[in-house]
């Protein structure tokens, strides 16, 4: 699938910024999306020296939903048409103080499932009525099962896949591929603060394969691949047991 | 953001020290405080160095190599600007294809451009380009005391000159910006020829300087005798055929070395490489061949993590130039000592330094003959031999390589940087290296206030 005209929302992430690169060595237009109009600019610069053919930024905290629209439309206008959109934010809250929080849950809620499924509900409607192009997004493997260590951010990735599952098969219909992307466990300042054991992969290596799945039009993927084989052995321990485990 | 990372090593795998905390540094325009950070600070990038210079015990190690984004490309004026954990991998495979080289090419792709100007690396074409320094036009420096400063032979020509080859300690380059090289296709005319003398090394380096960009020798390190010195001596130019702009270059699989393994490997196969090559030319003494740039200028780089088929006590790297007038007596000396030990690893690198100036206060490339080899960790028979041979470098008027070094002497550090009390004065009160701590340098007093710069 022809990815040319392409926006990124949460453009500043590693992941996605290496989904990008490989998006600019292939001359797209790319539409840049994120809060932070700096780190906007860092990235916009790189992409255009990788080969983009044009490059434009677009300052936007997510949780404005008033102005997704407002978004799309400059997207639009500024490009003629769109081929694609990666949705990339995302923020891995301290779960913890969400346990302790009703506002600081709603906030992790509000940022990864609420503003994802916001801009789906619009953009969906873009390219269902222009019958071709994809939509991906980046869920997470800890959308897969609750569990204790990161069951807000896990409902909220689980809340944004099974809304892609059933958004794709409306899609379907019209051309249009939906992509569920669900990473491993992956280095980038998300997981910063996390102990780097073997299961950690490299942002290059997702964003690789964010790419890949995006031109392919995949539904779902498991990034690196062998997620998905760990993520059904964790599906099918039983309740009772998978309490006792410590994960 | 504390100790999360991968502890960061050194090539050599040798001393094997920790820092009491690792700092990514993501963005440049969200930098943290380095007054709040506990000191002392060091940068690191690739770990390509070999010794202690990138290692910074017990301090606070800020991680750059994920500051990897270009800032501009100027692609009539071939002037590149990207952050300073770019690798040379990732800048080739942009330039490249768009018919521009690196200026300076050190033997492994995998270093960072902040690395690269910390020690002002040389390659195989130092007698015709000088340094990697002599290319830079500029760079950008963070000090602890959080000033940014723009570095250039014009502005801050004093922090310029002495970060260039300054071993990381006046403080983090954020990015940097430096001239290429017009190419016309990423081929090499290399040319490999057979030599059973130093004498004749010496020959062929007369004979080829002139004519060839890249020249280096491999040497037998356990030739003794009339044939001391004998080796392989590989001379190349970028290919100018437009035949070859548009052969596609070979995607080769990289292979890794997953676990430690016991050193003899390594000799092993670097023997075998060798005999292969040293056995087909003795047929034919000259070989003449059209090879992709990878293979030429990245032997090694094929197989991932090399370093450790040395095993888990690491090894050592010893890198020396002496000056031509005594070079080649005094180089003749070394291989003697050197063959007559038996700990050399098989493959030596032999290379003949030209005199371009490179603008760094520190910079170690100079006028001579340069040797490089690995040696096994074998405690102190390793060291004592490496005594021996400083002394030799150290009558010749010669020096040592920080960046190869985890074990040179302090006192014959001043000797062999005799500028190292202008330096000091330019080193960032916050920074420091294992390596540095190690040299324990005390400035004479009159010069021991630190100039704010
Ligand atoms: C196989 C192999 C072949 C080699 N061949 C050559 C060669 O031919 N010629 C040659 O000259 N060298 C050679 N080297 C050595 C290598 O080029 C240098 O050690 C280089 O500096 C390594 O870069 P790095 O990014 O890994 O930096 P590191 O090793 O991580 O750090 C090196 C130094 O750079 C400093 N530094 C790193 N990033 C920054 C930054 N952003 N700001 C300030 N300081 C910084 C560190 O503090 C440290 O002092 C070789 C090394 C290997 C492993
Ligand atoms: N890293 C992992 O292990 C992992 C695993 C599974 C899934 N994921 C998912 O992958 C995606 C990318 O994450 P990453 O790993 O690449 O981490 P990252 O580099 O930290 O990227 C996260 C991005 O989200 C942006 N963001 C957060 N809140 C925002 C808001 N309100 N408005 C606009 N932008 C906002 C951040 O912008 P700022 O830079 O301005 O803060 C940042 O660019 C996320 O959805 C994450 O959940 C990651």
């Amino acid at each position: 699938m022809a990815l040319q005209k392409v926006v990124i929302v949460g453009a500043t992430s590693a992941i996605a910024w290496e989904a990008a690169k490989c998006m600019a060595a292939q001359g797209a237009e790319l539409f840049l999306v994120g809060r932070n109009p700096e780190k906007l600019e860092t990235v916009a610069a790189d992409l255009q020296v990788r080969g983009a053919q044009r490059v434009e930024t677009f300052v936007l905290d997510v949780n404005d939903v008033a102005r997704h629209q407002e978004m799309l439309d400059t997207a639009v206008a500024t490009f003629g048409w769109l081929d694609g959109l990666l949705i990339a934010h995302g923020t891995l809250g301290d779960q913890r103080k969400c346990e302790l929080s009703v506002e600081e849950t709603l906030r992790e809620f509000q940022t990864n499932a609420l503003s994802v499924i916001a801009l789906l509900t619009l953009a969906a409607n873009y390219f269902e009525q222009r019958e071709r192009g994809c939509i991906a997004v980046l869920s997470s493997v800890a959308g897969d099962r609750g569990r204790p260590s990161n069951y807000v951010y896990g409902a909220a990735k689980g809340a944004v896949s099974l809304f892609l599952q059933g958004l794709r098969a409306r899609l379907a219909r019209h051309g249009v591929a939906v992509v569920t992307i669900k990473p491993g466990l992956v280095d980038t300042p998300m997981t910063a603060h996390l102990r780097k054991g073997l299961l950690f992969s490299s942002a290059r290596r997702v964003g690789r394969g964010v790419y890949r799945a995006m031109q392919q039009g995949r539904p779902v993927v498991y990034l690196p691949g062998y997620w998905r084989l760990v993520m059904l052995i964790i599906r099918l321990i039983p309740e009772r047991v998978f309490q006792r485990l410590s994960l | 953001m504390l100790s999360t990372q991968a502890i960061p090593q050194s090539w050599g795998r040798y001393p094997r020290v920790k820092p009491a905390r690792v700092v990514p540094i993501y963005w440049r325009d969200h930098l943290p405080d380095l007054q709040a950070l506990p000191g002392p600070l060091l940068a690191y990038g690739y770990g390509r160095s070999y010794g202690d210079s990138c290692l910074n015990e017990n301090g606070t190690v800020l991680a750059a190599s994920h500051l990897r984004r270009f800032l501009a490309f100027d692609e009539e004026q071939g002037l590149l600007r990207c952050e300073a954990g770019v690798s040379l991998a990732e800048i080739l495979d942009l330039i490249v294809p768009r018919g521009w080289f690196l200026p300076v090419s050190p033997g492994t792709k995998f270093v960072s451009v902040g690395g690269a100007i910390a020690n002002d690396i040389h390659g195989k074409n130092h007698h015709k380009a000088g340094t990697f320094g002599c290319h830079v036009t500029r760079f950008e420096l963070l000090r602890s005391n959080g000033e940014r400063l723009i570095c250039s032979p014009t502005e801050n020509r004093e922090l310029f000159e002495a970060t260039i080859g300054g071993l990381g300690l006046t403080g983090l380059i954020l990015w940097a910006e430096f001239r290429l090289k017009r190419i016309h296709n990423p081929y090499i005319d290399m040319e490999r020829i057979r030599y059973d003398s130093l004498e004749e090394f010496m020959e062929l380096c007369a004979e080829s300087d002139e004519q060839y960009e890249y020249t280096v020798a491999w040497v037998d390190c356990l030739a003794s005798g009339s044939k001391l010195g004998r080796g392989i001596f590989m001379r190349g130019n970028h290919n100018q055929s437009p035949e070859y702009a548009h052969k596609p270059l070979p995607r080769k699989l990289p292979l890794a070395v997953p676990v430690d393994l016991p050193s003899f490997t390594l000799n092993t196969l670097t023997l075998k490489i060798f005999n292969t090559l040293y056995d087909h030319s003795q047929l034919q003494k000259r070989v003449f061949k059209v090879v992709p740039y990878e293979p030429f200028f990245y032997p090694l780089d094929s197989i991932h993590d090399w370093n450790r088929m040395y095993g888990p006590r690491g090894f050592f790297q010893y890198q020396c130039v002496v000056p031509y007038d005594q070079g080649y007596d005094v180089m003749k000396e070394i291989l003697q000592r050197i063959s007559r030990s038996g700990q050399g690893s098989f493959l030596t690198v032999l290379k003949k330094f030209g005199d371009v100036r490179s603008p760094g206060l520190l910079s170690f490339p100079r006028p001579g003959l340069t040797l490089a080899l690995d040696f096994a960790n074998q405690g102190p028979k390793t060291l004592r031999l490496f005594d021996e041979l400083d002394a030799l470098v150290r009558e010749s008027g010669g020096a040592l390589y920080p960046a190869k070094d985890a074990r040179m002497h302090g006192e014959d550090f001043k000797r062999f940087f005799p500028r190292w009390q202008e330096f000091m004065r330019y080193v960032d009160p916050k920074f420091s290296s294992s390596f540095w701590r190690r040299m324990a340098l005390v400035p004479a007093r009159e010069e021991s206030a630190t100039v704010e710069v």
